[in-house]
């Protein structure tokens, strides 16, 4: 048994001090010190962006609210030679022709009707990217087929004034409809009443949206030549997203078809369509649609460019649409069949729904660059947002050296707030699928 | 127990029931309502252009243009020249802004992808900014933007802004030296290509080395004083000796203009910013997604095999991110080319605005035009797509 135990030498007597905590690791300071002056590199990176925003953003707040002009009547608000300034935005000619921006040449009495449009395509795009709003499938039906109907009696005017030959001839075509669906349910040993509701009800719905279209309202007829501005732009993108999400659908179906006729035609037309650039198709629909149409019918200049886009926007529908059907497990579509669904159950009831739901922040992708292509129309000369600024900028009674920039700088803060609030809903979206998904 | 059960066939029942039927059914009735569409219109079209006397075929393209074009590669003039040329010049023209565009927006794409990834917040946040306001602004408003921006505030041609080295800008565009070739001229592509050669064999012969023994050449240097040093020094070596094989011509103020150089038209400068401006945002968010989607332990597995940061980047992280990072992105370069249609709007002349837009006015042949126009787009984008294919299947993971 050892008793050296070795005596300390020293013990101390108090306590010592504690440390200070570690000043910077917390705080502003330490934050600014971390991002972005963590190394020599980092500081020099960091005080180039500070140059570049140095001299990249004074003078674009300058030039957009503190030089700019906000009121004024006419030039003189916007020119040095007359008295105006001319180093800002010239906001004042904004606000004099914002009415022109927003309606075009509408007829100035009937512009409540294109605000009960804005109104209605509000309540439809609500209803239907709400997800948790009630009844969203009364929503699609309004969206797709109330709403569309709608529009154009409030748009045109209605009062489509169809004549007696038009009606006997839709009669006949509804009977013969009718006839069909009960001639295939006979043929295939079936009972009949599916086969009339179904075709009674295709032809009632057409029949409906016709005799709509049909009834005089009272409203005066607006020609589209008169139309223009916000109206044209949210008409050309609303058209292109209620033609585009169905045809795009069939597309998608179609190309993953087992049948090669249907795959072939499908392949056929996305390819082609994706392949070449909306402005030609736009061109084509403009020169070659009147070709193809019997002398006697002309087709109305709005509605050629409505159709390209409509046509364009539904491949690249069809595609991202493509995307989620091939998403679905194959168990989905064993599944369904094993239950003894045929193949439009499958699709409508079970694959569908699940397929599009995966796809919502692609297409609503599809929805951004099809909202910025109709920008494109006004190449071909329709009246659109673009077209009415650039009209609007060699209106002599505004001739300023600042009014090109302001028109755009408008154009630009208006396609930015559509465009990046729905990208911000897809993030959003694409963020609370992505939650079920997490466990 | 049950034995026979597959005695009993199953009940006979209409042959509309047999999946292959209905398939022949509907295919035929797809095959009869397009063939009935297309009959249709084919009837109306050829009845329409009879009534309105317009001629068809392709023949128009020898017929003589008539009409002056403002950027041409080659020699094209009004009374000289056949729509067929119009379309050359169009399509040349087309090609040139694309391809100058995808040289550009991949280098800024790039270099906005990696700051949005980047540790310092400011840089972060800016290449986020530029990526959001640009992507969310149709191309076309950003390109009148531009063509204003570049033109407007430009001097008359006559008060040319005098940039040094030759180079004035007025509102006519950007002038500068144009090159003369001497006829000896060609020993420069010569060199650059003995360069090209040498690079291939001596990088073939550094790897090859390398695997034997592991010592490591400076491949990259080599390569730098190839391909670039080999065309300068003969360059250099020819003109001190008196042969100098090219020369520049340097524009001359004139009275009113500037006479001699080279003219790049404000129309091209505008289109060439705004397109790669554009594309770029849309690049940046391919190759973000790309680096992205390398994983970390990747990264980590290469740090403690001993590898340098450098290295990792340049051996494990890039190799994988451009897998990812080349398909979208030739599809980005696919829309660059085909935006570059807009052209139109500011009045570049390129294949749309040539041929769709003053040929067509020209001549009425719509569907000869359109479909011209249209088939030089789709070529492109599908032997694009094609070779796109073939790189996938050779990069494509090869899984167990």
């Amino acid at each position: 048994m050892s008793t050296a135990v070795d005596m300390p030498r020293f013990v101390r007597a108090q306590q010592v001090e504690a440390l200070p905590p570690p000043s910077l690791t917390r705080g502003p300071i330490a934050w600014v010190r971390e991002n972005l002056f963590s190394g020599p590199f980092n500081t020099l990176l960091t005080l180039v962006v500070f140059y570049l925003l140095y001299i990249s953003v004074p003078p674009l707040l300058n030039f957009l609210f503190i030089d700019a002009v906000w009121s004024g009547a006419d030039r003189a608000a916007c020119r040095a030679d007359m008295g105006g300034s001319e180093t800002g935005a010239c906001w004042a000619f904004v606000r004099e022709k914002l009415s022109y921006f927003t309606y075009g040449s509408y007829t100035v009495s009937e512009r409540w009707r294109v605000d009960v449009f804005f109104a209605l395509l509000a309540l439809g795009v609500g209803w239907l990217l709400w997800l948790k709003a009630p009844r969203r499938d009364l929503g699609a039906v309004y969206f797709f087929w109330l709403f569309p109907v709608v529009s154009y009696i409030l748009l045109t005017g209605g009062n489509a004034d169809f004549s007696g030959r038009f009606w006997i001839g839709f009669l006949i075509f509804g009977a013969l409809l009718i006839a069909l669906f009960a001639f295939i349910a006979a043929l295939l040993k079936t009972s009949l009443r599916p086969a009339l509701i179904i075709g009674g009800g295709i032809v009632a719905v057409i029949g409906i949206t016709l005799v709509l279209m049909d009834m005089d309202f009272g409203l005066e007829h607006v020609p589209t030549s008169l139309w223009g501005g916000i109206l044209v732009t949210l008409l050309v993108a609303t058209v292109g997203i209620v033609v585009s999400l169905p045809f795009g659908i069939l597309l998608a179906l179609g190309r993953r078809s087992k049948l090669p006729v249907v795959r072939m035609a499908s392949v056929i037309f996305i390819e082609f369509v994706r392949g070449v650039p909306l402005i030609t198709v736009l061109i084509m629909a403009n020169t070659m649609l009147p070709l193809f149409l019997p002398g006697d019918i002309t087709v109305d200049r709005l509605l050629r460019p409505l159709i390209g886009t409509a046509l364009f926007s539904s491949a690249y529908m069809a595609e991202v649409v493509r995307g989620g059907l091939q998403a679905m497990p194959k168990g989905q579509y064993e599944g369904a069949m094993s239950l003894g669904l045929n193949y439009p159950q499958m699709m409508i009831l079970i694959i569908l729904p699940q397929a599009l739901r995966i796809v919502i922040p692609g297409i609503v992708n599809t929805f951004i660059g099809l909202f910025k292509d109709t920008s494109l129309v006004a190449i071909v000369g329709i009246f659109d947002v673009v077209k009415t600024i650039e009209a609007s900028r060699i209106d002599p009674n505004w001739a300023a050296p600042t009014i090109g920039m302001t028109g755009y700088a408008f154009a630009a803060l208006f396609y930015f707030i559509f465009c990046f609030g729905m990208s911000r809903y897809s993030l959003g979206v694409e963020r609370r699928l992505a939650a079920g998904q997490k466990r | 127990m049950q034995t026979v059960v597959s005695q009993t066939s199953p009940p006979k029942k209409s042959f509309l029931y047999d999946p292959k039927v209905r398939g022949i059914f509907y295919q035929v009735l797809l095959i009869v309502v397009v063939g009935y569409l297309f009959y249709v219109a084919a009837t109306n079209a050829v009845e329409n252009l009879q009534r309105a006397r317009i001629a068809s075929g392709f023949g128009f393209l020898n017929n003589t243009a008539g009409f002056d074009i403002s950027q041409t590669l080659i020699q094209f003039s009004a009374a000289g020249s056949t729509y067929g040329e119009a379309f050359i010049v169009g399509l040349l023209n087309t090609l040139i802004v694309s391809a100058i565009g995808i040289f550009f927006t991949t280098i800024l794409g790039f270099i906005i992808g990696i700051a949005r990834l980047s540790k310092n917040w400011m840089v972060a946040k800016v290449a986020m900014v530029y990526v959001e306001v640009l992507r969310n602004i149709p191309l076309l408003v950003q390109l009148l933007f531009w063509y204003i921006a570049v033109l407007g505030p430009l001097p008359q041609p006559r008060n040319s802004l005098e940039m040094g080295a030759g180079f004035f800008l007025n509102s006519r565009g950007l002038f500068m030296a144009r090159p003369i070739f001497a006829a000896d001229a060609w020993v420069i592509p010569a060199a650059l290509l003995i360069g090209l050669v040498g690079t291939f064999i001596y990088r073939r012969w550094a790897r090859v080395r390398q695997e034997r023994t592991g010592q490591q050449y400076p491949v990259g240097l080599v390569t730098l004083g190839l391909v670039l040093g080999l065309p300068v020094l003969t360059w250099v070596v020819l003109a001190l000796v008196g042969a100098n094989p090219i020369t520049f011509e340097i524009p001359k103020r004139g009275t009113f203009n500037l006479t001699g150089g080279m003219q790049i038209l404000p129309e091209f400068v505008a289109l060439l910013l705004g397109l790669t401006t554009y594309t770029a945002a849309f690049i940046a968010e391919v190759v973000r997604a790309g680096i992205l989607a390398v994983s970390k332990g990747q990264t980590e597995a290469a740090g403690s095999l001993g590898l340098k940061p450098g290295q990792i980047l340049r051996l494990v992280v890039i190799p994988q991110a451009m897998r990812v990072i080349i398909p979208p992105l030739t599809s980005q370069y696919l829309n660059l080319t085909k935006n570059s249609s807009l052209a139109v709007a500011i009045g570049y002349p390129d294949l749309v605005q040539v041929f769709m837009g003053t040929v067509l006015n020209q001549t009425g042949q719509a569907i000869e035009v359109v479909i011209i126009t249209m088939g030089v787009y789709l070529t492109i984008s599908l032997v694009t797509s094609a070779l796109m294919n073939i790189y996938n299947r050779r990069v494509a993971i090869v899984e167990r």
